[in-house]
């Protein structure tokens, strides 16, 4: 059976790397399978999760948990949508859920991505804290700090478009520019280094555990 | 037609040798990999000259020398050496420093997509704990992050250092299993882990799980680790988890997402953080134990190379297009 999965795999594998000639009907095959496959481990994942796992089990219990059925309803009210009719109505727990998420998110991201950041990056350039003295840190964090200060600084010029990039002005702003390009430099091989990881995971399973030529 | 027949004639004819006709295991000897090397590297030189010849070549050609920069250092006998960086080395040196007991809560946010990447910080990480004496709780936001939970285990369990101690299920280990919810399962997480997770993936009952015995939220969690391929996955750990309820937690990440991690590293709100398969690699350095991470780095590099080469050839032809361009004007 073991044997019979590895060969289904390397078919698909395969199949999927087909595409990299070109389109063709044997790629088209293992999309589709693929696609089909993942959309039904969704939903029976959620539907034996959310609505066994989570809604039945809570109002089944000893002590019902009434509030469930609150979620149940909007669910249903969500699922209206593929009635043209009473579509409209799937607005309301739409509302909800944006309304719910935004205000958590409103104080998690303002405290986590705006606050701390903010205070990561008013750094004392010459010591690792406001409260040690001066000249007190390694090269290492001091050029660390300077380059976090002089890279926010300048990006931040760059996007400052109510002067005109001209002069002294311009050339931070291009300071800006090389921070920015610099760092989607590091973001691009950090995502060619992805890319290739689930590769080699590809070719290790074909070369490995399909034909065995690898110890 | 004609040609594609032929084309996937040839592909099949070359499978089959590979499966029947050619004896296995393959190993190249160090001459014969310094040699293959070489040969690499002239047929790059020469399609540079082409290049610059303006005879450009076509994007299977590229793909090709990927395919061939993946595939031949598998067989290589050459060894890459491994720096460990200090944010790799903070998730060993958090965990070092735990005393015997304490307890992990490792969070699995990941699918088997993901896994070269991630699958071998996971192994990687429960040997560690294991190793020494801490106790592990596993969870994940993702359906199938339990199930590679398990298979990291399995690994982990089988190490010659692991199995003396024989470990056991609910004492010294458990698998909550996957819950839905994304981050409003952390914030619930929050206050009681047992109105999230009421039983294990074996259907065991919470309060009848030895290891879950005093561990009713984030505040009897030692140390955290988080295995994150996306969303819901570590941003949402430290919004939640790590600023609300003060949860002192690492994380794994794919590349993808690694850099957008480093301003939580340096604020502090992440203590180490191991990046991509480099990440992985580093951390089996750090742990002494040479695991599958280490063995993909040498296809890993060779990729980067010939990926460097051809952003090298690529703006050698863009940039003669210009002057020509400009020639004609």
């Amino acid at each position: 059976m073991q044997l019979f999965g590895i060969w289904v795999a390397a078919f698909f594998t395969l199949g999927i790397i087909s595409f990299l000639y070109r389109d063709n009907p044997w790629y088209k095959l293992c999309e589709s399978i693929f696609v089909g496959i993942s959309a039904g481990y969704w939903f029976v994942t959620l539907f034996f999760d959310n609505i066994l796992g989570l809604f039945w089990a809570g109002l089944s219990r000893e002590n019902p948990n009434y509030m469930l059925l609150v979620g149940g309803v909007l669910g249903i009210m969500m699922i209206l949508r593929l009635a043209p009719k009473i579509g409209w109505i799937s607005r309301w727990p739409l509302a909800f859920v944006v309304g719910a998420t935004a205000g958590f998110y409103l104080i998690n991201y303002f405290s986590s991505n705006v606050m701390l950041q903010v205070s990561s990056t008013l750094m004392p350039l010459f010591s690792t804290r406001f409260s040690q003295p001066v000249f007190s840190a390694s090269a290492y964090d001091t050029i660390g700090n300077i380059v976090i200060a002089a890279g926010t600084f300048t990006g931040l010029v760059y996007f400052f478009f109510s002067r005109e990039h001209k002069g002294v002005f311009g050339g931070v702003a291009k300071v800006g520019i090389w921070t920015i390009m610099i760092t989607f430099g590091a973001s691009f091989g950090y995502t060619v280094m992805s890319r290739m990881s689930l590769l080699i995971g590809r070719m290790e399973f074909i070369f490995k555990d399909w034909l065995g030529l690898i110890r | 037609m004609n040609r594609d027949f032929i084309i996937y004639s040839v592909t099949l004819a070359i499978i089959l040798i590979l499966y029947f006709l050619v004896p296995k295991p393959i190993n190249f000897s160090p001459t014969v990999s310094s040699l293959i090397i070489a040969l690499i590297g002239l047929a790059l030189l020469y399609i540079l000259f082409r290049t610059i010849m303006r005879q450009y070549v076509g994007r299977r050609v590229v793909f090709l020398f990927v395919g061939i920069a993946v595939v031949l250092p598998f067989f290589m006998n050459v060894k890459q050496p491994i720096r460990v960086s200090p944010e790799v080395q903070t998730v060993y040196d958090w965990v070092a420093q735990l005393e015997r007991g304490s307890k992990i809560l490792v969070s699995f946010d990941y699918d088997p997509a993901s896994a070269p990447e991630l699958q071998p910080m996971a192994e990687s990480f429960f040997r560690l704990c294991l190793e020494r004496d801490l106790k592990i709780i596993i969870m994940g936001l993702w359906p199938q992050g339990p199930q590679q939970a398990e298979l990291a285990l399995q690994i982990a369990l089988q190490d010659p250092s692991v199995v003396a101690k024989n470990l056991r299920r609910h004492v010294d280990y458990v698998n909550l299993g996957f819950q839905t919810g994304n981050e409003f399962v952390i914030q619930r997480m929050g206050t009681s882990f047992k109105s999230m997770f009421t039983r294990d993936v074996s259907g065991i009952p919470y309060d009848s799980i030895p290891l879950l015995k005093d561990v009713s939220n984030f505040s009897n969690i030692d140390y955290s680790f988080n295995l994150s391929a996306g969303y819901p996955g570590t941003v949402e750990w430290v919004q939640v988890a790590v600023d609300r309820y003060g949860l002192k937690m690492g994380t794994g990440n794919t590349g993808v997402q690694a850099t957008g991690m480093y301003p939580y590293l340096r604020s502090g709100q992440l203590k180490g953080l191991l990046g991509g398969l480099s990440g992985a690699a580093e951390f089996e350095k750090a742990t002494n134990k040479v695991g599958t991470a280490t063995f993909y780095m040498l296809p890993q590099s060779f990729s980067h190379v010939i990926v460097i080469a051809f952003i090298f050839i690529g703006n050698v032809a863009y940039f003669l297009g210009e002057k020509r361009k400009k020639g004609k004007e």
